[in-house]
C-alpha cells in the first residue's frame, strides 16, 4: 500500500512537476482550439459534399470519410511527421498534429454531419423547396439547424474524444500535457506526475462524460 | 514524371516492400490477436457490469460509476503509460502486450457498461411487468425478455465504439508492442524509405475499412422500430 | 355462481401512499371463485393501483391482499409462485416483440412451470384457440393488429392456468372496431368459469357481463352492487354522477 502511493500518489513529485505540467496544459488547450474548429468546419465541408449530385463527389467524399477513420490516428500522425519528410515535406511537429488531426477528426464529424442530415426527414427538404427556396438555403436555414440538434450529443461526445486524442501528440514529442507528464515521469523515475496529468484530464472530461451519460440515455429511450 | 516517379520510390518501393512485407504481417497478426482479446474481454466485462448494476446496490453502482466514468474520460495513451511505467515500480512486471491488452479492455468496458446500460434502461417498464407477472424471476426476465431486446439496440453504438477502441492498438507502439506501427517504424528506419510506413497504414486500412462498413451495415439494419 | 365457497380475492384495508399522496385509502374487497368483478370510476380515483397491487407489482403500504387463502402482502410469500396463480392483462399488452405469438404464450411455461417444450407448445396452441388466434402462433406482434395483439396477452396468462384474472383496461388502447373482438374472448372466459376483476370503462360490457360493479373515487370504494342497481339507480350521488358522464 505504501509503495502504491509512493509511486502513485508522491505529493511533493506532484508539486515539483506541477510548472512543466502546466506549461503542458497550455500546450494541450493551444491544440484543442486550433484542431476543433478546424475538425468541426471540415466535416461540415465533407458532409456537404457528401450531398452532392453527382455520384462519384459523393462516392468519394463518402470513401474519403471511411478512409481516415479506418486510419488509426496514431499512424496518421506518424506518416505525416516521420514519412512525408521522405517527399521534401518536413512538418514541424505542431503541423504534423494539426493536418493528422484534421483529417481524423473532420471525417469522425463528417459522419456525424451526415448522419444528421439524414435524419431529417424528406419532408423537410420538399416544404423548403416548394417555398422557392434554393438548394443551400433550405440546407442552411432548414436543414442543417435541425440536423445539428439532433446529432449534438455524437458532436459532443466526439470533442471530448479529440481532447482526449491530444495525448497522442506527445508521440511526436510536441510538448502538450501527456508529453510534459512523461518528461517528468522519465527524470524522477516516479508515476505521479502522470498521475497528476490524469486528474488534470479527469478534471476537464469527467463533468462532461456524465453529462453525454445521460444525454445517450434519453435519446436511446 | 520524374516527380511522380520519386513520389512511387519513396512510398512505394517495390524491393522495400518485398522485403519488409514478413514483417508487417507479424505485426497484422499481433495487431488482430489483441484486438480480438480485446474485443472479447471488453464487451463481455461491460456486459457483466451493466447486468450487476440493474440489481440497483448502492455500492456496488457507485463504483461501477465511478470507473466507468473514468475510464471514459481519461486518454488510453495516459493509462498505458500509468501501468507500463507504473505497475513495475510497486512489482507487478506485465509483458507489454497484456498491459496493452488490459487498459484497452478496461476501456472497451467501460464505454460497452453506459451502452449496454442505456439500452438495457430504455426498455419498457410494461415488459418487465409482464415477464414478472407471469410469475418469471427477476433473472429469468432479464435473460429472456429484456437482454435480448436491449442487446439488439445496442449493436451500432456498440461495433461503432469497438472499432474505435481497436484501433488504439496502435498505442501497443509506445511501450514496445510487435504491432503494425512498430514493424512499420522499426523498418522504416532500418531501409531509410517511407515505403513501410505506406504499407503499415494500407494494412490498417485493409483490416478496417471492412469493419467500417460491416459497422455502418448493421446500424442500419438493426434500426428496426420496436414495438 | 357459488356464494358458499371461500374467496378467490380477499383485500382488508388495502393502503397505497405515493410520494405523499394517499392514492388507495382502505380498500376492503372481496371476490368469490367464477365472479367477474367490474371496477370504475374516474381517473386517478386508484382502480388501477388496486389491480396492480393484487400481483404486488406495487407494494402495498398497509392492509392485506389473500389470494385462495393465502397472504400475498407478507413478506416470506414467493413472489414468483404466487404470480403463477394470478393472471394479468395490460392495458399496453406488452408483448414480447422478439417472440412469436406462441413463444410470448409458452415462455413462462417452459422457464417457470419447467414443462417440456412439446407440452408447452400443445398449451400454448390451446390457449391461442381459445382466444381464436390458434392461425397466428407463428406471427410477430408486429404483424397483428392491436385487437390480436390484446387477444395474444390474454392467452399468455391464461396458458398457467391462474386462479384470477385482472384486467388494467384492456379495451383502453384499442381502436373501437377492434374491442368487440376482446370482450367477447373475456364473456367466454367468463363463461368458462374464471374469476375475473376488471378495470375498464366498457360499460355495456359490465351491464351485460359482470357480476358485481364496484365505483372508486379518490381512493376509496363509494358504492358497489350489481350492475341493474348500479347502473340504473344508484345510491350515492358521485356514482349517478359518473354513470351519467358515461351513459352518453
Amino acid at each position: 500500500m505504501e509503495a502504491i502511493i509512493q509511486q502513485f500518489f508522491n505529493l511533493s513529485i506532484m508539486e515539483r512537476a506541477l510548472p512543466l505540467i502546466l506549461s503542458g496544459l497550455k500546450q494541450t488547450i493551444v491544440i484543442c482550439l486550433i484542431v476543433i474548429p478546424l475538425g468541426l468546419a471540415g466535416g461540415l465541408a465533407f458532409a456537404i459534399i457528401s450531398l452532392s449530385r453527382l455520384r462519384t463527389v459523393r462516392w468519394a467524399a463518402v470513401a474519403g470519410i471511411d478512409f481516415f477513420r479506418a486510419i488509426p490516428p496514431l499512424v496518421l500522425l506518424i506518416f505525416v511527421y516521420a514519412g512525408l519528410p521522405f517527399a521534401g515535406f518536413r512538418p514541424s511537429p505542431m503541423m504534423a498534429v494539426a493536418i493528422a488531426f484534421l483529417l481524423n477528426t473532420s471525417s469522425y464529424y463528417g459522419e456525424i454531419y451526415r448522419a444528421g442530415i439524414e435524419s431529417v426527414g424528406q419532408g423537410q427538404w420538399d416544404a423548403a423547396r416548394s417555398t422557392g427556396l434554393q438548394g443551400y438555403q433550405t440546407l442552411a436555414y432548414v436543414v442543417l439547424p435541425q440536423a445539428v440538434r439532433n446529432v449534438l450529443p455524437d458532436l459532443v461526445s466526439n470533442t471530448v474524444e479529440v481532447v482526449k486524442l491530444t495525448s497522442i501528440a506527445s508521440v511526436v514529442a510536441l510538448p502538450e500535457l501527456l508529453y510534459s507528464a512523461d518528461m517528468a515521469r522519465s527524470v524522477t523515475f516516479n508515476s505521479s506526475p502522470i498521475v497528476l496529468a490524469a486528474a488534470i484530464y479527469l478534471v476537464m472530461l469527467w463533468p462532461i462524460v456524465r453529462l453525454i451519460s445521460r444525454l445517450e440515455r434519453r435519446v436511446a429511450a | 514524371m520524374e516527380a511522380w516517379s520519386r513520389f512511387l520510390d519513396t512510398f512505394f518501393n517495390w524491393d522495400v516492400m518485398e522485403r519488409y512485407f514478413p514483417a508487417i504481417m507479424k505485426g497484422v497478426v499481433v495487431t488482430i490477436e489483441i484486438a480480438a482479446a480485446i474485443v472479447i474481454t471488453g464487451t463481455l466485462l461491460g456486459l457483466a457490469l451493466a447486468i450487476v448494476r440493474t440489481f440497483r446496490l448502492l455500492v456496488m453502482n457507485a463504483l461501477i460509476v465511478i470507473f466507468v466514468d473514468m475510464f471514459r474520460a481519461l486518454p488510453p495513451l495516459v493509462l498505458v503509460l500509468l501501468v507500463y511505467f507504473g505497475l513495475p515500480n510497486i512489482g507487478i512486471n506485465l509483458p507489454s502486450f497484456a498491459v496493452l491488452w488490459l487498459v484497452l479492455a478496461l476501456v472497451l468496458a467501460a464505454f460497452a457498461e453506459e451502452i449496454f446500460w442505456a439500452g438495457i434502461l430504455s426498455i419498457p417498464k410494461g415488459q418487465w411487468e409482464a415477464a414478472r407477472s407471469t410469475g418469471l424471476s427477476f433473472l429469468g426476465t432479464l435473460a429472456y425478455v429484456v437482454l435480448p431486446q436491449a442487446i439488439r439496440l445496442t449493436v451500432p453504438p456498440l461495433t461503432n465504439r469497438t472499432i474505435a477502441i481497436t484501433k488504439n492498438t496502435a498505442l501497443g507502439t509506445v511501450i514496445g508492442v510487435g504491432e503494425i506501427l512498430n514493424q512499420a517504424t522499426t523498418a522504416q528506419s532500418f531501409s531509410g524509405n517511407a515505403t513501410p510506413l505506406m504499407m503499415g497504414a494500407i494494412a490498417y486500412v485493409i483490416l478496417f475499412i471492412p469493419v467500417v462498413v460491416l459497422g455502418r451495415f448493421l446500424e442500419t439494419r438493426f434500426a428496426w422500430r420496436r414495438i | 355462481m357459488t356464494t358458499d365457497a371461500p374467496p378467490i380475492l380477499e383485500i382488508r384495508g388495502l393502503r397505497k401512499t405515493f410520494h405523499d399522496v394517499e392514492v388507495l385509502r382502505g380498500i376492503n374487497l372481496v371476490v368469490l371463485p367464477q365472479q367477474l368483478v367490474f371496477v370504475i370510476g374516474p381517473s386517478g380515483s386508484g382502480k388501477s393501483t388496486l389491480l396492480r397491487c393484487c400481483n404486488r407489482l406495487e407494494e402495498a403500504s398497509a392492509g392485506s391482499i389473500r389470494v385462495d387463502g393465502v397472504d400475498i402482502t407478507s413478506r416470506s410469500t414467493d413472489i414468483n409462485a404466487m404470480r403463477r396463480q394470478i393472471g394479468m392483462v395490460f392495458q399496453s399488452f406488452n408483448l414480447y416483440p422478439h417472440m412469436t405469438a406462441l413463444r410470448n404464450v409458452t415462455l413462462a411455461l417452459v422457464k417457470v412451470l419447467g414443462k417440456p417444450r412439446a407440452e408447452a407448445e400443445r398449451i400454448g396452441m390451446a390457449a391461442l384457440d381459445r382466444v381464436g388466434l390458434a392461425d397466428k402462433a407463428r406471427s410477430y406482434p408486429g404483424q397483428l393488429s392491436g385487437g390480436q395483439q390484446q387477444r395474444v396477452a390474454i392467452a399468455r396468462a391464461l396458458a398457467l392456468e391462474p386462479k384470477v384474472m385482472l384486467f388494467d383496461e384492456p379495451t383502453s388502447a384499442l381502436d373501437p372496431e377492434l374491442v368487440g373482438s376482446v370482450l367477447n374472448v373475456m364473456r367466454e372466459l367468463k363463461r368458462g368459469g374464471m374469476t375475473m376483476l376488471v378495470v375498464s370503462h366498457e360499460m355495456r360490457f359490465a351491464r351485460d357481463a359482470a357480476d358485481r360493479v364496484i365505483f372508486m373515487d379518490h381512493g376509496v370504494i363509494v358504492e358497489e352492487g350489481p350492475p341493474q342497481q348500479m347502473f340504473s339507480v344508484p345510491s350515492e350521488a358521485r356514482t349517478r354522477a359518473f354513470i351519467a358522464e358515461f351513459a352518453r
